[in-house]
């Protein structure tokens, strides 16, 4: 049961990602790459992590696939042409691939079957977000605060 | 049952070199950063997977990583992309092979 969601949605991820990255229209591609983030959040549930999955759902899809949308549109008007497609770097993805897949059959297994726990709920999350990881919160908060203004004053007019 | 461990590190492994190959072949500036989000995204999964399969999946240490891996990543992909518009503004283009204005 969980071994064919888990070839349904590795067929689906990879296939979409396939897709985003050789697609020749660039909105295309972009609308892949939101569905290979659904397979990813899809991979989440199944792994037990929900919240995670929730939070790829809409930072990806409801925020990130939007910009990267609109910064489509926005640069739409490309007097360079874009077709060129640099074929050294299929191979150095290939030899990576074949080196991380070396490596991973190569290992010993930590455990076959994963073993059962109770579900993470979004209160322990929280608990343990506000407790243990406090400092580490703060910090992508400020990280976050950071990025907004440094992509706003990027971005801002540049008349003087 | 769940599938076992190494079958999510694979997926995980091709997701990283198919953002890896969008990354590094692809010409276009927004190409490029679709790419480094799919090997971030590769990255999370790898982190999920190992916290499931892990001695201690009581502690839920694998899910904050990915919780904060997502927000950095939200936060680099704003700025990437406020970059390529301002590069776009200057050059009226966003192929990264013709921005060779440092080049020697």
């Amino acid at each position: 049961m969980n071994s064919v969601a888990f070839i349904l949605i590795a067929i689906l991820t990879l296939a979409a990602a396939l897709a985003a990255a050789s697609l020749p229209k660039l909105i295309h591609a972009a609308l892949s790459f939101a569905v290979t983030f659904v397979g990813v959040a899809a991979f989440f549930f199944l792994l037990g992590a929900e919240f995670v999955g929730l939070v790829q759902v809409f930072v990806y899809i409801g925020a990130v696939a939007v910009l990267i949308v609109f910064t489509i549109l926005l640069t739409r008007r490309d007097v360079g042409k874009n077709h060129g497609f640099n074929w050294g770097g299929v191979a150095i993805a290939i030899a990576v691939f074949g080196g991380l897949i070396w490596a991973i059959l190569k290992t010993q297994p930590l455990s076959i079957a994963a073993p059962p726990i109770e579900a993470l709920t979004v209160k322990r999350i929280g608990e343990v977000l506000m407790t243990s990881y406090v400092w580490p919160l703060q910090c992508v908060g400020l990280v976050l605060t950071a990025a907004l203004i440094g992509a706003l004053v990027l971005v801002m007019n540049e008349e003087r | 049952m769940t599938p076992a461990l190494h079958l999510f590190l694979i997926v995980s492994a091709a997701l990283f070199c198919i953002g890896l190959l969008a990354a590094l072949s692809r010409r276009h500036a927004i190409f490029i950063l679709i790419g480094i989000e799919m090997m971030l995204a590769a990255a999370n999964l790898n982190f999920i997977a190992f916290w499931r399969f892990g001695p201690q999946p009581q502690q839920p240490t694998g899910v904050m990583v990915a919780i904060f891996s997502i927000a950095i990543a939200a936060a680099e992909v704003a700025v990437g992309l406020a970059l390529v518009i301002a590069v776009y503004r200057h050059y009226r283009t966003t192929n990264v092979d013709q921005l060779n204005r440092l080049k020697g």
